[in-house]
């Protein structure tokens, strides 16, 4: 009984055939300039790895948004377009029409799609746009430095609320995915996350769906992943993904909001 | 009995150090380095190799996807 278990060494298992995780090829050798810990690096990987499972890298084109992943064009290895700030809704709408056979998606923070490009946002979902969008939701504008965004929770610290947003004087956080899952033209509305193992393969399902659902011309699908900014909530990684789970997602619950009736 | 035995390869230049890593971990095998790397994050390192068993929950949750895992079965 008292078998003794075979202990292998580095050697025999690091070898090629005993690959079962590598970054995606889909990813540019570029080091993410995102702070380290942030979720950003995590949502540019799922989308990259579903583009290369679906092979669909040559029809694929994305839309950058204007905040802390205005780059992310650096680091997806596919056709890409930059968005002027908060249209990167409308880009995806003219790149869809005209090029029909394509898969767009646009990638997009809080401060671009709930803030300056909401207009942009709803009237696209309101149309049923057979794109993708991508919605980073991380409750605060990153990068110039921490302001409150419309996302950002009640009492919560940001460096234009230092005391805590105030609901009677800044109204309340937007809860905009709800929002457009109410709009006739999405198909697909989910909220998702990638701060524990779980969440990213749920997360990463999602985006697939969201993909193969524009191959099916269903209408367009809105899949927002929230994520943590631990620069602009001021707190270590691992702590910022603790506080998340504890303050951030009972506001924002994950899960499917709007899915494809059964028939 | 066969056992699922694995290793991680962290590409030490491009880890920033966040830990994340560490808590994903469900047999505490990872830990943040004493060196540091050129731009002076503390790399994640195996500090318990042979307590991994390659179930890839760092690499998912990594931000910086710098984490290959390896698997391999020992049989008994």
């Amino acid at each position: 009984m008292a078998e003794q278990q075979q202990q292998l060494t580095s050697e025999d298992i690091i070898q090629e055939e005993n690959l079962v995780f590598d970054r995606t090829q889909l990813l540019t050798d570029n080091v993410f300039h995102y702070c380290p810990g942030c979720g950003h690096g995590v949502a540019h990987r799922l989308i990259m790895e579903v583009v290369e499972e679906l092979e669909v890298q040559d029809k694929a084109i994305g839309i950058a948004p204007v905040g802390c992943s205005v780059l992310a064009y650096n680091y997806m290895d596919i056709d890409m377009q930059e968005a002027a700030h908060g249209r990167a809704p409308a880009l995806a709408t003219g790149i869809k029409r005209t090029m029909p056979d394509k898969y767009v998606f646009t990638y997009q923070g809080d401060g671009d799609l709930a803030a300056i490009g909401t207009a942009e946002t709803i009237h696209a979902c309101n149309r049923g746009e057979n794109v993708a969008i991508f919605f980073i939701n991380n409750g605060i504008y990153g990068m110039t430095g921490g302001q409150m965004a419309p996302t950002t929770l009640e009492k919560m610290k940001s460096s234009t609320t230092p005391y805590g947003r105030n609901i009677k004087q800044m109204g309340n956080p937007l809860k905009i995915t709800e929002l457009v899952a109410e709009l006739p033209g999405t198909y697909y509305v989910t909220r998702q996350a990638v701060h524990k193992p779980g969440a990213v393969r749920k997360a990463k399902k999602a985006i697939k769906k969201a993909f193969e659902y524009q191959k099916l011309e269903k209408g367009l699908s809105f899949v927002e992943i929230v994520i943590n900014c631990n620069s602009g909530w001021k707190m270590e990684p691992v702590d910022a993904n603790k506080w998340m789970d504890e303050n951030f997602l009972p506001y924002y619950p994950l899960g499917d909001i709007k899915v494809p009736e059964k028939k | 009995m066969a056992k699922l035995q694995g290793r991680i390869v962290v590409d030490t230049e491009k880890c920033k150090g966040c830990g994340v890593c560490i808590p994903a971990c469900p047999f505490d095998v990872i830990a943040l380095a004493d060196n540091v790397n050129s731009k002076g994050f503390h790399y994640a390192y195996m500090k318990n190799p042979e307590a991994c068993t390659g179930c890839v929950n760092c690499a998912l949750v990594c931000p910086d996807a710098v984490i290959q895992v390896y698997r391999k079965k020992a049989t008994a």
